[in-house]
């Protein structure tokens, strides 16, 4: 089972409902080592990507057909319009750049890590960071090559995402002990140690949104009920 | 408006944003220069749409302009001329916003720059330099070699300093280097240093007062140079003896203050 555009529109809809379930979460982590508008700043945003996705669904055709990257560009747009903070941007370059390789109907795994890949390269290149320096670009880091790692070894699309949501998530908790060197939390220096940091969690919670997506399959049934 | 470079200054802060713009009119009025601030909800952040509407505001404001800027300037500034939009950012957000707003659109590319500058200083450089004619990447150039003007003031202090010592063999006066005394009360603040820094840019001058770049009017303003305060005005190439008495009579003058 390839992976089309109304996997993409599970994942981003799955995705708002994790960021509103946990806003508070990741409110008060980046209020520790951040300004403490993570949560509130990316449930904003999300939420007015399931808005203009129920606009959009509303004005489209039967047989208008929708690529991956069609959905990956309107949430691209709409968190760069909506979010305010540093994060809106970031994630933002991260789905526009995806969107760029996923301009088909269908993905394979290898097209899913290609996603990734350049969702990846999106965020460390706006962020100007890389590995090491407790930022969301250590969870998609760690997702990318779990990814890689899955394809590589002939697994299915499901498997592909599987790999890179525990990834993300076992990276995000290991950004507990770091040292901040990127991003608001290095203003902090040594006293980023100890607290996870809010991007590589929320990273986490949006791929583990892109499994869920899959694993629910291509029904119709509103996909918010089943999380 | 004759400068065909435009300044958007975009802010976390609306306020600040405005704040900045209008100390960057004060000093360079014939630059079009537009502050964008605060988040898609109004409180402070960075809004992509908003960032985008001022630019788009700007080019088209620039694009109307330049047949006229032509035809007053007798072709020297002509309509192929490279003119654009520096931008500057204060913050995290605020940068990343404008290079998503770029990558956005790639017909952007060729005519906004970013500049990797202090934001005030940066802003106040940058509009200086434009407000003389200058080309888009001379202007991102002022923008962003603001960052180091902290560093070239401390040079010519120590500089200064170390000279004082051994004053009595080199202070005297000759057509490239006189001594002036400053005489309205306010001194060199910004708007006679703005005033002093386009005229050297216009005259093409190697010109150091008090040891600082006369070119620059971040250099000039940090000199604190207030009422009777003696500055030595010095200048090297081949128009130095008229640069240096053009500055010289405007120093005199009191810039319309005294």
């Amino acid at each position: 089972m390839a992976l089309d555009a109304d996997w993409a529109e599970r994942w981003v809809r799955r995705t708002a409902d994790a960021v509103a379930d946990a806003k508070d979460e990741l409110t008060e982590l980046d209020r520790q080592i951040g300004d403490g508008d993570h949560g509130e700043n990316l449930h904003r945003g999300f939420r007015a990507v399931v808005a203009r996705l129920d606009d959009e669904a509303s004005g489209r055709g039967a047989e208008d057909e929708r690529t991956v990257g069609d959905v990956l560009k309107l949430v691209a747009t709409t968190l760069m319009s909506t979010v305010g903070g540093a994060s809106g941007p970031l994630y933002g370059t991260a789905y526009l750049r995806a969107a760029k390789v996923s301009g088909r109907p269908q993905i394979d795994p290898p097209a899913v890590v290609a996603v990734l890949e350049a969702a990846l390269e999106g965020v460390s290149s706006r962020g100007k960071a890389t590995v090491g320096e407790k930022t969301m670009v250590d969870a998609w880091h760690a997702a990318v090559e779990a990814a890689e790692a899955a394809a590589g070894g002939g697994g299915s699309e499901v498997d592909v995402l599987r790999a890179a949501a525990e990834a993300a998530d076992k990276a995000a908790t290991a950004t507990i002990p770091m040292v901040a060197t990127k991003g608001r939390a290095s203003y902090l220096g040594e006293r980023s140690a100890g607290h996870e940091d809010p991007g590589a969690r929320s990273t986490a919670l949006v791929l583990g949104a892109a499994m869920a997506a899959a694993l629910s399959g291509p029904t119709p049934a509103d996909p918010r009920t089943s999380a | 408006m004759t400068a065909r470079v435009a300044l958007v200054l975009v802010s976390h802060s609306a306020e600040l944003a405005r704040g900045v713009a209008e100390l960057a009119e004060q000093m360079a009025p014939d630059v079009l220069i537009r502050g964008v601030g605060g988040g898609p909800d109004g409180g402070l952040g960075t809004s992509l749409d908003a960032v985008q509407k001022a630019l788009a505001d700007v080019l088209t404001i620039l694009a109307d302009g330049v047949p006229d800027a032509g035809a007053h300037d007798g072709g020297a500034l002509s309509s192929a001329a490279p003119g654009g939009v520096v931008v500057l950012g204060d913050l995290g957000s605020s940068v990343l916003t404008v290079e998503a707003a770029l990558e956005l659109d790639d017909s952007l590319a060729e005519r906004v720059v970013l500049a990797r500058a202090p934001f005030v200083e940066g802003a106040v450089a940058a509009a200086v330099t434009a407000h003389g004619g200058a080309d888009l990447a001379t202007v991102l150039e002022s923008a962003n070699a603001s960052v180091r003007m902290f560093a070239a003031i401390e040079a010519a202090q120590s500089l200064e300093a170390g000279g004082a010592t051994s004053d009595g063999a080199s202070g005297g006066e000759s057509q490239n280097s006189r001594t002036v005394t400053v005489r309205n009360p306010l001194g060199l603040h910004a708007r006679p240093a703005a005033l002093v820094s386009r005229k050297v840019a216009e005259l093409g001058a190697a010109m150091t007062i008090d040891g600082v770049d006369a070119s620059s009017v971040l250099q000039l303003m940090a000199l604190g140079a207030t009422q009777g305060r003696e500055l030595r005005v010095e200048a090297t190439g081949e128009r130095a003896a008229e640069a240096v008495s053009t500055v010289v009579e405007m120093i005199e003058a009191g810039f319309g203050e005294v």
